[in-house]
């Protein structure tokens, strides 16, 4: 082979190599920037997406403590009323009955009301009146009685009530005697006293002398 | 002469080997983040979605002021009513 073609094929074989290295450089970036806009959209979703919560989020930091606070000016005064009129220890016997084991944890505003021996408030008061009671205890209204049965079952509650009473009319019967009936037409006429009507009896005089 | 020969051969078998090598690794990395893009934006969608009920705090907030009035003015009644505990 002559030097000059020998200084050919070595030319031809560089460029070959230079033209292999470019076409790969082609291929794979033009790849990669396949995939880097496939990124890109995916980030403009994403964006998109975060700058809707951060729109929806931004009442809360206003909202939320304002509720918090008028739920804590609330839950100060019911505590404060119940402990007030009930006394702290039935109070506390209130809320246990309400919520089992929360006698343990106390009013916020009483600190030493967690150091007493709750009485059982929860056997003796109707469900009504303990329903009553809750609502005023951080317990969302309407929510399901841990108890059991509903909140507004009127026969537990008026159950519970007629409990206190007597037997006779507990158990519901179908006749009790009736009252009395008074009256001219009455069925029993009573004799009629004497002195009724009568001037009435006087003392005698005393003697002056 | 034997330089240049020298030179395309190491052209050919170290420099397009390496070139070609690094590019799918640039490539792989590339196609393995599109995955875990697109679910980062469908769970900021979703969550987008599932903050649209905050509006309705704005709604409980007033309702909330409501209820706390009226506990309030059964309260002042109720401490009208009720005799005090006995101490």
């Amino acid at each position: 082979m002559t030097p000059v073609l020998a200084m050919a094929a070595v030319g031809w074989v560089m460029i070959l190599a230079a033209a292999l290295i470019v076409a790969a450089l082609v291929v794979y970036l033009v790849q990669v920037i396949v995939q880097l806009r496939k990124i890109t959209k995916g980030l403009d979703e994403t964006i998109t997406s975060v700058g809707e919560i951060l729109e929806k989020t931004k009442p809360l930091n206003t909202v939320v403590p304002a509720i918090n606070q008028q739920l804590d000016a609330g839950v100060d005064l019911l505590e404060g009323l119940l402990v007030q009129k009930a006394g702290l220890v039935d109070a506390v016997g209130l809320v246990d009955g309400l919520y089992p084991g929360a006698a343990t944890a106390g009013f916020r505003n009483f600190p030493e009301s967690t150091e007493l021996q709750a009485p059982r408030i929860g056997e003796v008061y109707t469900q009504g009146t303990l329903t009553l009671a809750r609502l005023g205890r951080e317990a969302p209204i309407a929510a399901g009685n841990p108890a059991g049965p509903a909140l507004r079952d009127v026969e537990r509650g008026s159950l519970a009530a007629r409990e206190l009473y007597p037997e006779v009319r507990q158990t519901k019967p179908q006749t009790m005697p009736r009252s009395p009936v008074i009256g001219t037409d009455a069925p029993v006429q009573y004799e009629q006293r004497d002195d009724i009507g009568a001037p009435r009896k006087r003392l005698p005089q005393p003697n002056p002398s | 002469m034997t330089l240049w020969w020298i030179g395309d051969i190491v052209l050919l078998v170290v420099v397009l080997p390496v070139v070609v090598y690094l590019l799918r690794g640039v490539l792989n990395a590339a196609t393995s983040i599109v995955p875990s893009v697109d679910r980062i934006a469908q769970a900021a969608a979703a969550g987008s979605n599932d903050l649209d009920a905050v509006q309705l705090l704005l709604t409980t907030q007033d309702q909330v002021e409501k209820t706390i009035a009226t506990a309030a003015n059964y309260g002042g009644s109720l401490d009208v009513i009720l005799d005090d505990a006995r101490a």
